[in-house]
């Protein structure tokens, strides 16, 4: 665990910050640190700890130091480490895909749907297929909401239906139509083996077959979901961590306004 | 008991009979129903097991041939015993029977009762014995190889896979964990069937059978043996088979059942009259298996605010301990639910957060609490995740709390890895060791937050206790007042499943295993 922490060295990296190569800063500028952990199926060992360091050099760092470790159980070893990565990113041609609507808090949403729409917003949401978490879906939609953001119900303009959690696609559909809807929100939490991959797709699909899909303004949310790979299945939008009600509502009644408006001009 | 929080226990007293007299009239209900699981559990107690060419289990395939002909309200076992008088057959060969075509169970002459009574009886008594020394063999292992430390330190496995669940399980033993709860796959507990065999697929989890409890229990006697320390499994008994999951845990030694009254109509839309007759049957085994049953009320704060909502966890615990108290269950095997899961932007949270799990203490001095950990507000942050995790069990020790889910500080990102197990049970065994006599050494200030918070959660408890008293629990239930949750009394999944009682009804398990021992 000697080699570095307190190192007088002098270090050679360039410490100007330069966005088209920008790398892990830990204290200084460019020195690339990244703290890993990891289990290797390995029993613990002088062994082991060279082999956790060859793999953190395979995976491009340098300087790798084991800080500690500890087998967990025979033939099971947990490492922490820290490497200096040789890899840098170019900051500056970044794109990423964004739900692309001006934030609004919630009177001014309401306000917004009362002036554009004259109508609430009918927007059903669930937690699909087995997931049975109603955490993501009651975060956005309960009148309480989360972290101070209110959620959906307490929208004035807005009428909002919870339908829960382990709702079948199908099931979801029908209530979508029964009820109305504008917009249908899909919360996914579980992601083990990418059982919400396959779910958010048989929703796409089914409204396609019911040529729905085109009518709905369709957006998921869950802790791993993003607005890239809810493009990817067909989605409109996908909101990840750190979303709230706002978001949503913001985005869904700048999309209906804006597709109202595409309509007009088709007119 | 000298109250640490000044409580009145008069008004205690008070909130136990408001809760006794709303149990009672759920059991008025209760007695008069059966359901498609409750005859499915007493087809395996009768040893019927094994499924058909189309996986279908052989209890499912004789219940549902008493549902499709009209004649499930006389239950299984005056048909099964029927059958088994006229014919000879044992209950597993008229199940084949039934399933290949050759058997029309309701068809067989009707046989008399005194006949029918005493082919079941050694059928019966099997069963029961089969349960008991089960028991024993647990109780055997806790004389000789003991048990850790009160709070137990409960760790979940959720690979999907049983074979690797018993790596994970292994090495969370090894490293002091006490109770290896097996999550179920997502979507079992709506399921009307358990499946049959070991798996190795599951999401979120690994599915609840037989030969996986087998597989499991057997892995932990050896490295209970190993560590000197018996090794408690935990499953579910909940959803649409609680009895039917209550049975195999009883015959394959299980000690921890999660066994809600009223989790599955809250929280899986679960039709509420359905969970109420199965959770009393699924009860009455547990109680008579000497499983501790694990109430699921921190679920209310998942969905309610902590500290808004903390006299429904209260009062559900109330009405929780009535039912089990009903269905045979001792205090010493009700771990009463509640959590740490007030927001850690709240200023004196931890306060509250120690108000209520001394105050839920010293209500159930008895009950080995079932304190849960922080999952609404765990982040992805898991620097953070772990303080909140070690505050948590900073409150179990203080408090005394019986079995400590430990807290993940992965929580919210993926199921546990076996190094998330670690970090969470070393943090856990340190915060127990160092802070162990504080409890005893520290008392609360009169008129002070914490003493005033538990006063004001009973207060509000009895509140609505008498509010549910006076409307009876379905309709409680029906206005949402646990957990901000609304469930019609015949909406949900499981209504076609119950039947009221006719009159050549029997199940004479009921008497023996609420008898004691």
């Amino acid at each position: 665990m000697s080699g570095g922490l307190y190192s007088m060295q002098s270090k050679e990296f360039d410490k100007t910050l330069d966005l088209e190569k920008v790398k892990p800063y830990g204290d200084t500028m460019n020195d690339g640190k990244v703290q890993l952990s990891f289990t290797l199926p390995v029993p613990m060992g002088d062994e082991a700890i060279e082999a956790a360091k060859q793999l953190i050099r395979q995976m491009g760092f340098e300087n790798p130091q084991v800080v500690y470790y500890k087998e967990l159980t025979p033939g099971f070893t947990f490492f922490n480490c820290y490497g200096s990565t040789i890899h840098t990113v170019n900051f500056s041609n970044i794109y990423v895909p964004k739900v692309e609507s001006g934030k609004m808090d919630m009177h001014e949403t309401d306000d917004y749907i009362r002036e554009q729409i004259g109508r609430p917003l009918v927007i059903v949401g669930a937690s699909t297929g087995t997931d049975a978490h109603t955490v993501g879906i009651d975060a956005i939609m309960n009148m309480k909401g989360y972290a101070g953001h209110y959620g959906l119900e307490r929208y004035e303009m807005i009428d909002a239906y919870n339908l829960g959690s382990q709702v079948p696609n199908e099931e979801f559909i029908a209530k979508a139509i029964e009820l109305g809807a504008d917009a249908l929100l899909v919360s996914q939490t579980v992601t083990q083996k990418d059982v919400h991959i396959k779910n958010l797709v048989e929703l796409v699909e089914l409204m396609e077959a019911e040529g729905l899909r085109d009518k709905l303004i369709l957006v998921c949310g869950g802790p791993r979901l993003s607005h890239e790979l809810a493009k990817e299945l067909g989605y409109d939008a996908g909101f990840g961590m750190n979303s709230y009600a706002d978001d949503v509502a913001s985005y869904i009644s700048q999309e209906f306004v804006r597709r109202l408006s595409v309509k007009k001009n088709k007119i | 008991m000298q109250s640490k929080l000044g409580l009145d226990f008069k008004r205690v007293e008070h909130a136990r009979d408001l809760s006794g007299k709303i149990a009672a009239e759920v059991q008025k209900f209760v007695d008069n129903y059966t359901t498609v699981a409750v005859e499915r559990t007493l087809c395996r107690l009768m040893g019927i097991d094994g499924v058909d060419s189309n996986e279908v289990p052989l209890p499912n395939i004789v219940v549902d041939e008493l549902k499709e002909k009209g004649v499930l309200n006389q239950g299984a076992l005056y048909f099964l015993g029927n059958a088994m008088a006229a014919t000879g057959l044992t209950p597993q060969q008229v199940a084949e029977g039934i399933s290949d075509g050759t058997i029309d169970i309701t068809r067989v002459a009707a046989q008399d009762r005194e006949k029918i009574d005493s082919v079941l009886a050694p059928v019966i008594e099997e069963s029961i014995n089969r349960i008991r020394k089960r028991r024993m063999r647990r109780e055997e292992y806790l004389n000789t190889i003991g048990e850790g430390p009160k709070p137990y330190l409960y760790v979940i496995v959720a690979t999907g896979n049983i074979y690797e669940d018993v790596v994970q399980a292994e090495a969370a033993a090894r490293q002091g964990a006490d109770i290896i709860a097996v999550i179920r796959t997502t979507g079992q507990s709506l399921l009307d069937y358990v499946p049959f065999g070991a798996t190795t697929e599951g999401f979120g989890g690994t599915f609840a059978t037989q030969e996986n409890f087998r597989i499991m229990r057997s892995a932990l006697d050896k490295v209970g043996e190993e560590v000197g320390r018996y090794i408690r499994l935990c499953n579910y008994c909940s959803g649409l088979c609680m009895p039917e999951i209550a049975v195999m845990g009883a015959f394959e030694g299980l000690d921890v059942m999660l066994n809600d009254a009223l989790y599955g109509i809250l929280f899986r839309d679960i039709n509420m009259q359905r969970t109420l007759v199965d959770q009393f049957f699924s009860r009455a085994i547990n109680s008579f298996a000497g499983v501790i049953i694990n109430t699921g009320e921190d679920n209310y704060l998942t969905t309610a605010d902590a500290y808004e909502e903390a006299h429904t966890v209260l009062a559900s615990d109330f009405i929780n301990e009535q039912l089990a108290l009903l269905a045979g269950l001792p205090p010493a095997q009700m771990g009463l639910g509640h959590a740490f899961e007030m927001d850690p932007e709240l200023e004196n949270g931890f306060l509250y957060e120690l108000a209520q799990a001394q105050m839920t203490r010293e209500i159930f001095p008895d009950a080995p609490l079932k304190y849960m950990p922080p999952t609404k507000f765990m982040t992805g942050n898991i620097f953070r995740g772990h303080i909140q995790d070690a505050l948590f069990n900073i409150v179990g020790i203080w408090t005394n709390q019986g079995i400590q889910l430990l807290g993940m500080p992965t929580e919210a990102i993926h199921t546990p890895f076996m190094a998330d197990r670690y970090l969470s049970i070393e943090n856990a065994k340190y915060i127990f060791s160092t802070m162990k006599g504080l409890g005893n050494e520290v008392e609360f200030k009169e008129g002070g937050i914490i003493k005033s918070r538990a006063k004001e959660v009973l207060e509000n408890s009895i509140l609505l206790l008498e509010k549910i008293e006076n409307e009876g629990l379905f309709l409680a239930l029906e206005k949402g007042l646990f957990g901000d949750v609304k469930r019609a009394r015949t909406g949900g999944k499981g209504l076609s499943g119950v039947v009221g009682k006719g009159d050549n009804y029997v199940n004479p398990f009921i008497k023996i295993m609420l008898g004691g021992k």
